[in-house]
Formats: C-alpha cells, sequence, structure tokens
C-alpha cells in the first residue's frame, strides 16, 4: 500500500456473525456429479490394477518406461509403442505424514503419504500413494525400499485403491 | 525492444485482506480498480482494455466468474478477458495486460485481480480437492497440503536444510506485514513458535503456510506517450515471464522448481539482466509456504540451489539486507487471496520503486524489481521484472 492512500478499502466480517445468520447471506449446495471415463492408457492402468500388476507405457523414442502410463509421450509428442508391467515395489522419492483431511477437519490417526519410484520404471517414475504397517511415522526413511498390498482379487475394482497401501519392504 | 511500445505501471490499488470480507467478489474488484484509476488519474473511459485474474470458480461457487466480476473492473463494453493459470494467476495477469499495450493495439490496460475465498465453506481448502486427477490420484484423497509437504521435504533433503532454516521466512514476513496496513496476519513470531505450532502434514506446521483470504488488487498499465503525459515518475515493465511443466508432477524432482527458472530467464532476458542478485534491488517472490520463498529464490537464480536458506540467515533478505525479499509481508504476512495476493506482490514493488512504501520502504533508492508468482499442480512460474 502507498504512503499516499489513506483510506484502506473492506470491511471485515466475523465468521461467526455469516454462520450465525447475523449478517444477511445466501446458501447454496450444488449437486453435480461426475462419472469420467479413464481414457485410453488409465483404462489398461486400472485394469492392470483389477490382475495385480502395475502398468506403464514404454517410448522407443526416448526410451522411457513411464509410470502413470500415457497414451503419448509428452516429450516426443508422439503415441506410446507399448504397455508393459513394472514390479509392485519401489523406493521413498519423498513423503509426509498428513494430519488434515481435504476439508481441512484435523484426523488422529495421520494418512502417510509418499511418492514411490517405482522399480522397472525409468528414474524418478514415481507414483502417489499412501504408507502403511509403519508403527511410529518417524521410521520412515527417503529412499527406503517399499513394496505394494493388494487387495484380495475378489475385493478389487480396477482403482488406484486396489493397492491398500505400500508396506516397507525390510525391517528398519 | 521486446513489443511495439514501452509498457509503464501508472496506478496501483489494492483492498484490506481478510478471512471474511463483507463485500462481493465484484465490490472488491471495483474498491481495487477504482484506487488504482485514482492513483492514475484516470476514468473509466480512459481505459482501453480490461484483463482480469482469479482463481478457480469453485471458491465463489459462480461459475463463468470473468464474467460475473466484470463489472467490477470498469469491463463493460470494452475488451475483457479473465486469465487464470492457478497460483500463479497474480502475475501472469500484468504480464497479459503488458502484451496489450505491448502490441500496440491499446494505449491503456486495467489489470485486476480478485479471490473471495471464504464463500467456499466451511473451508475453501475442500475447493482445491478437485484439482486433481480424478483417475490415479484423487480416490487416495489427495490433497493441497500433501503434495507442498511432499515437496518441502524433497527440497529439505535433497540439500540438508533443517525447519529451524525455513521458519525464518514466516518469522521475517509475518514481521515485515505489521507494517502494512492491509495485512490480515502481521505477527511478532519467533522459530520456535513456528517449530511448536500445529503439525499439519509434517513437515509442514502451522505457522509454515499463509492464511486464506478474500481480497483484490489492481494496477493501470499505459503505453510510453500516454503514462509520460500523466505521470513523472512511471514505473516500466521491462521483463515478463511465464512457463508451465508437465502435470505429471510425481515424474519430476521437486527439489527445484525449472520452470520458475524458465520464466525468469525469459524475463531476465528481455530486461537484460545478466546476474539477477546483483542487478535485483527488491524482490516479491511467491511465499504461500515459507519455504516457498527459499525454493523460489533459487529458481529465479537469486540464490544458488540449496544457498537461499543461508542468505535469510544472514540477513540478507531482510528490508534493511542486500537483497530484501517480500518487503510487503508476502502471502505468509499480508495474507493469500489467491490470484490478488500475487497483484498485491506487483503493487508492492510499484510502490517500493517509486518510493511510497513508508515503513515499508527497503533501503538504497531500489532502481528495479521483480515479482513471481506459482501455481497449479507444483508446475507453473509467472515473474515481472519493473524498472523505476
Amino acid at each position: 500500500m502507498s504512503e499516499k492512500i489513506k483510506h484502506f478499502p473492506g470491511e471485515e466480517l466475523k465468521a461467526r456473525d455469516i454462520r450465525e445468520g447475523k449478517v444477511p447471506a445466501v446458501k447454496h449446495r450444488p449437486r453435480i456429479r461426475y462419472l469420467w471415463s479413464a481414457g485410453i492408457a488409465m483404462s489398461r492402468f486400472l485394469e492392470g490394477l483389477k490382475k495385480g500388476k502395475i502398468v506403464a507405457s514404454t517410448c522407443e523414442k526416448c526410451g522411457r518406461i513411464m509410470v502413470p502410463p500415457r497414451a503419448f509421450c509428452e516429450e516426443c509428442f508422439k503415441s506410446v509403442d507399448g504397455y508393459t508391467s513394472v514390479k509392485d515395489t519401489g523406493t521413498i522419492n519423498t513423503w509426509s505424514v498428513s494430519y488434515v483431511a481435504g476439508d481441512a477437519s484435523r484426523i488422529k490417526e495421520p494418512i502417510l503419504v509418499a511418492v514411490i519410484d517405482i522399480d522397472g520404471a525409468s528414474k524418478g517414475m514415481g507414483l502417489l500413494h499412501i504408507l502403511g504397517e509403519i508403527d511410529d511415522w518417524k521410521q520412515i526413511k527417503f529412499g527406503m525400499q517399499v513394496k505394494a498390498v493388494w487387495k484380495p482379487p475378489e475385493e478389487r475394482t480396477g482403482a488406484i485403491t486396489d493397492i491398500k497401501y505400500f508396506k516397507p519392504l525390510k525391517e528398519g | 525492444m521486446f513489443g511495439k511500445k514501452r509498457v509503464a505501471v501508472i496506478g496501483a490499488g489494492m483492498t484490506l485482506f481478510r478471512r471474511n470480507l463483507k463485500e462481493t467478489g465484484k465490490e472488491l474488484a471495483w474498491h481495487a480498480s477504482k484506487m488504482a484509476l485514482d492513483q492514475a488519474g484516470l476514468e473509466p473511459r480512459d481505459i482501453q482494455s480490461v484483463v482480469m485474474g482469479t482463481a478457480p470458480d469453485a471458491f465463489d461457487g459462480v461459475h463463468m466468474k470473468g464474467e460475473y466480476l466484470a463489472d467490477g473492473a470498469g469491463a463493460w463494453r470494452k475488451p475483457y478477458s479473465r486469465v487464470f493459470v492457478g497460483g500463479g494467476t497474480g502475475v501472469f495477469v500484468i504480464d497479459a495486460g503488458w502484451w496489450h499495450v505491448a502490441s500496440g493495439q491499446f494505449d491503456t490496460c486495467l489489470v485486476v485481480a480478485e479471490e473471495k475465498m471464504s464463500s467456499c465453506y466451511p473451508h475453501p481448502a475442500y475447493a482445491f480437492t478437485t484439482i486433481f486427477d480424478p483417475i490415479y490420484s484423487r480416490p487416495l484423497g489427495v490433497t493441497l497440503i500433501w503434495i507442498f509437504a511432499l515437496e518441502m521435504h524433497r527440497y529439505m533433503h535433497r540439500h540438508g536444510i533443517k525447519k529451524e532454516e525455513i521458519a525464518l521466512v514466516s518469522v521475517k514476513n509475518k514481521r515485515n506485514a505489521l507494517d502494512h496496513p492491509c495485512a490480515q496476519l502481521g505477527a511478532n513470531i519467533t522459530v520456535e513458535d513456528v517449530l511448536n505450532s500445529e503439525i499439519m502434514c509434517w513437515p509442514v506446521q502451522r505457522l509454515d503456510i499463509s492464511p486464506t483470504s478474500d481480497g483484490a488488487a489492481a494496477l493501470v498499465l499505459a503505453s510510453e506517450d500516454v503514462a509520460k503525459k500523466l505521470t513523472d515518475n512511471p514505473v516500466w515493465i521491462d521483463g515478463t515471464g511465464w512457463c508451465i511443466d508437465t502435470t505429471f508432477w510425481t515424474n519430476r524432482d521437486l527439489y527445484y522448481p525449472k520452470y520458475v527458472q524458465c520464466a525468469a530467464q525469459m524475463a531476465y532476458k528481455m530486461a537484460g539482466i545478466k546476474n539477477p542478485p546483483k542487478e535485483i534491488d527488491v524482490a516479491e517472490v511467491y511465499d504461500p509456504f515459507d519455504y516457498k520463498e527459499l525454493h523460489h529464490m533459487e529458481g529465479l537464480m537469486l540464490a544458488r540451489k540449496g544457498q537461499a536458506p543461508k542468505l535469510t540467515a544472514d540477513g540478507v533478505t531482510q528490508r534493511d539486507g542486500d537483497l530484501p525479499i517480500n518487503p510487503s509481508g508476502g502471502l505468509l504476512g499480508v495474507g493469500n487471496p489467491i490470484a490478488a495476493a500475487g497483484l498485491m506482490k506487483c503493487c508492492e514493488i510499484f510502490w517500493q520503486l517509486r518510493g511510497e512504501a513508508g515503513k515499508r520502504q527497503v533501503k538504497g533508492d531500489p532502481r528495479t524489481g521483480l515479482a513471481q508468482a506459482w501455481g497449479d499442480l507444483m508446475q507453473y512460474g509467472s515473474v515481472v521484472i519493473m524498472r523505476s
């Protein structure tokens, strides 16, 4: 703000005053629902998950094996050359511990979050997922080896959550 | 020279930044626009084009938000557009305004940014959950704070940076904001306060994060010939840059924002800047989280990779330091109404270069300033360089 300006517009409200109806306000909750077709590449990925496999796509031009798989290589801007299964193990690239839910409300049991570089895919091809079978989050380490824990086949629906979580491959 | 015409900033305005404001988004946009026009000595009829920057429609709950806000920016029956590049919007909007005038098509452009986050309740954070890929990300319950915690942690790990070093940014910016009359969260806090604040998503704690806010900001741009008739001290837009990286953010090494570097290089090249830390006198660097100021200083090449914490600890980035960063108080202190927060940074550089920043004025008659914003899925950088 410039020192030449002496008036600062804006009238502050207390959140409580709005919620308790002390100031004029209008409420609305939209009813909008979505049903997304998973698309060319992600349909392969979801079908793979149902069978207990992580599917990657390959580009022969740049040589990359890509997770999540895509229908076109964004670097070479051409169709991928095929799809392949990679391992369901990987390395923790980065991690965090969430005590906050999507609506900013607080949760007691934290969600352990990680980007996992998947074995068998090109270097740095990470997947976002959650970690489990860890008693104390201070045990999580960068570079830790982890392995997918799958839902039983009959419970899988073809979703990223068919992997329940990734667990440490070895103790410590 | 880039473009057909040199472009100046000749007026700036902003509203209070607060968690809840009574005004609608349109009313806030009007306040900021009116103030900027008054400062420039212009009437709405003098404005030939208008660019509005505002972030997700989901905050206001009004789709076609650009159209909804148009009257508040005095845009009716004028060439008008809305730009939106996530958190990067607030600086991209001045980049977009620049090309309106630099192209020679218009002599004046009013640049406005508005955000009213409080309409989405109980917390606007929920609106952010709809920015993620619906197939492979959303079913995991991913939130915005997860991905920033993952980025912060990677940055800390790669360079061996401690939380204490990062907390200094929050301490500095909230203190700077005590001198900003529109600030929401100016405060005297300590590193200990940050380290003892609630753990939100480790390593992010409550005092590492900027608040959610309502607010608006605006700037008036004019071509050189028009600007020189209206003011003796125009501030020139000498560099603009913007860049996006791939949406596959888990396939990038998050320790370094390469897309910010690309945007900065574009702006430096245009402004003829060869040695950014020596040639930039004051910078408003995007700081929705304290680590982001450091991360962005490195992306902007104002610090070498991993060295921004040391500059901060040495006091270089204080208002009286050699390279003042966020003298306004930044998003951490002034507040974070997304698009308006980025444009607030451009306003601050304008006031600093005109010597009008009062108690916030940095030492040594600054001539060259930079503002930067960042957004989308940790993939967008926007930069502007101004000279007095």
